[in-house]
């Protein structure tokens, strides 16, 4: 779609969930119904975390991430190639990580 | 000229600083104060040898003496930050450039687990924080990535490369090294890794930044990219990768804001940091003849991805 005020093309973006417009022409956003809802719950939802459930404690809250993230940021320890709590960290990611 | 001589002169550079009062040539066998000399690195981009309290780097042949000398003389006014130079001025060796250093110890590759994520992320918020020193030149990050993606070009064709030339293609002129970079007034390190920390003195002084061949002005969150790409790409875990940011943001870094989602601030660098990782990888799997392993692929996919999604724009930030 089109920006209303400058007319430059608006590109879609996930935040949160939440799929939102922005200008890349004046960095406006668009809204559609609804959503200024949704990101507000999201953002209260992240200032006010839950207490993890008993039984499965997790150090820290999940992290953003961006769109085009890797699948597993979705879910709770899904197969991460670095390896959790320093075990069994990949090779390749050990040689990565100190590689220009 | 030749590599076969530089190491020889490289270490005799070294023996020399290390000492100063009793400086013979002796550039072959065992040096009389019985330290041994010992290798650092050896790459196109650099050779570093250590000797004693000593490290001599040869710098790589395309570098610009004057930018370096900028960079070098950058380094001693950065107290607690930078690892300062022996002498401020490099000097020249067989029509290279070489720079002295203080022996630090650097994090060990056979436990990264045990890395400075908070050191390193309040040494580089502590270095975006302070006033570039007048003269400086732009940070070498987006020309690093750009001459990835060369030598991608270069290996030839291969299945995967087609996803990462796509997500470079989509990147702003900026990260792509074919235009000026926005933020032309925030010092950045330009290169940073885990391989960038040393302790100084070795082997439990303070974590300082080393290596000022890339060192500049430009956009910090080209700092923050690496890991920011690496937890992204669902290598770095989400305990490590918060770790690093929240230090960063306690320390007051201005490359994020201080709380809310970071990714608009570094979605551009962090797609180029991808980009140019994945590059690496290919052009050296395809020299080595061997396919790419897991982790390489997921970075690959990554920039597959990342085709879907035009990079995000930041605030004020033109593209």
């Amino acid at each position: 779609m089109q920006c209303p005020k400058c007319h430059a093309p608006m590109h879609t973006y996930n935040r949160n969930g939440v799929q939102i417009e922005q200008c890349s022409g004046c960095r406006g956003i668009f809204l559609d119904y609804g959503e200024l809802e949704a990101l507000t719950r999201v953002e209260s939802q992240w200032s006010q975390p839950a207490p993890p459930p008993p039984g499965a404690p997790q150090a820290y809250p999940s992290a953003p991430a961006p769109a085009w993230g890797a699948p597993q940021h979705g879910g709770h320890g899904g197969g991460h190639y670095g390896g959790h709590g320093g075990h069994h960290r990949h090779k390749s990611f050990g040689h990565m990580l100190f590689s220009s | 000229m030749t590599v076969d001589s530089l190491l020889p002169a490289l270490t005799a550079v070294a023996r020399d600083a290390a000492h100063p009062a009793t400086a013979v040539p002796r550039p072959r066998g065992a040096c009389s104060c019985g330290a041994e000399d010992t290798l650092l690195a050896d790459r196109d981009d650099g050779t570093v040898v250590r000797h004693g309290d000593v490290v001599a780097k040869v710098h790589a042949p395309d570098t610009d003496p004057h930018e370096l000398a900028r960079r070098v003389l950058a380094a001693t006014c950065l107290p607690g930050i930078l690892l300062p130079p022996l002498d401020p001025a490099p000097a020249g060796l067989l029509g290279r450039r070489v720079t002295l250093w203080p022996y630090g110890s650097p994090v060990d590759p056979d436990t990264p687990d045990a890395a400075p994520w908070e050191e390193a992320a309040t040494l580089l918020a502590r270095l975006h924080r302070t006033p570039a020193p007048d003269g400086l030149p732009p940070m070498r990050g987006p020309v690093k990535a750009a001459r990835a993606v060369a030598r991608l070009r270069a290996a030839g064709p291969h299945p995967a490369a087609a996803p990462v030339l796509g997500a470079w293609a989509a990147l702003p002129g900026w990260a792509r090294a074919e235009a000026p970079m926005p933020d032309t007034a925030t010092l950045c390190h330009g290169d940073l890794h885990l391989g960038q920390l040393v302790r100084r003195p070795a082997p439990d002084g303070p974590w300082l930044l080393i290596d000022v061949d890339d060192l500049g002005v430009g956009d910090p969150a080209w700092d923050l990219a690496r890991p920011a790409a690496w937890y992204a790409c669902g290598l770095l875990p989400p305990d490590e990768w918060l770790r690093f940011l929240t230090a960063y943001r306690d320390a007051g870094g201005p490359a994020v804001p201080a709380d809310g989602d970071p990714w608009p601030a570094l979605d551009v660098a962090a797609r180029a940091l991808t980009v140019q990782t994945a590059a690496l990888a290919i052009a050296k799997s395809a020299a080595a003849r061997r396919p790419l392993d897991e982790v390489q692929q997921a970075v690959v996919d990554a920039c597959d991805r990342m085709s879907a999604l035009p990079p995000e724009l930041p605030r004020g930030f033109a593209t």
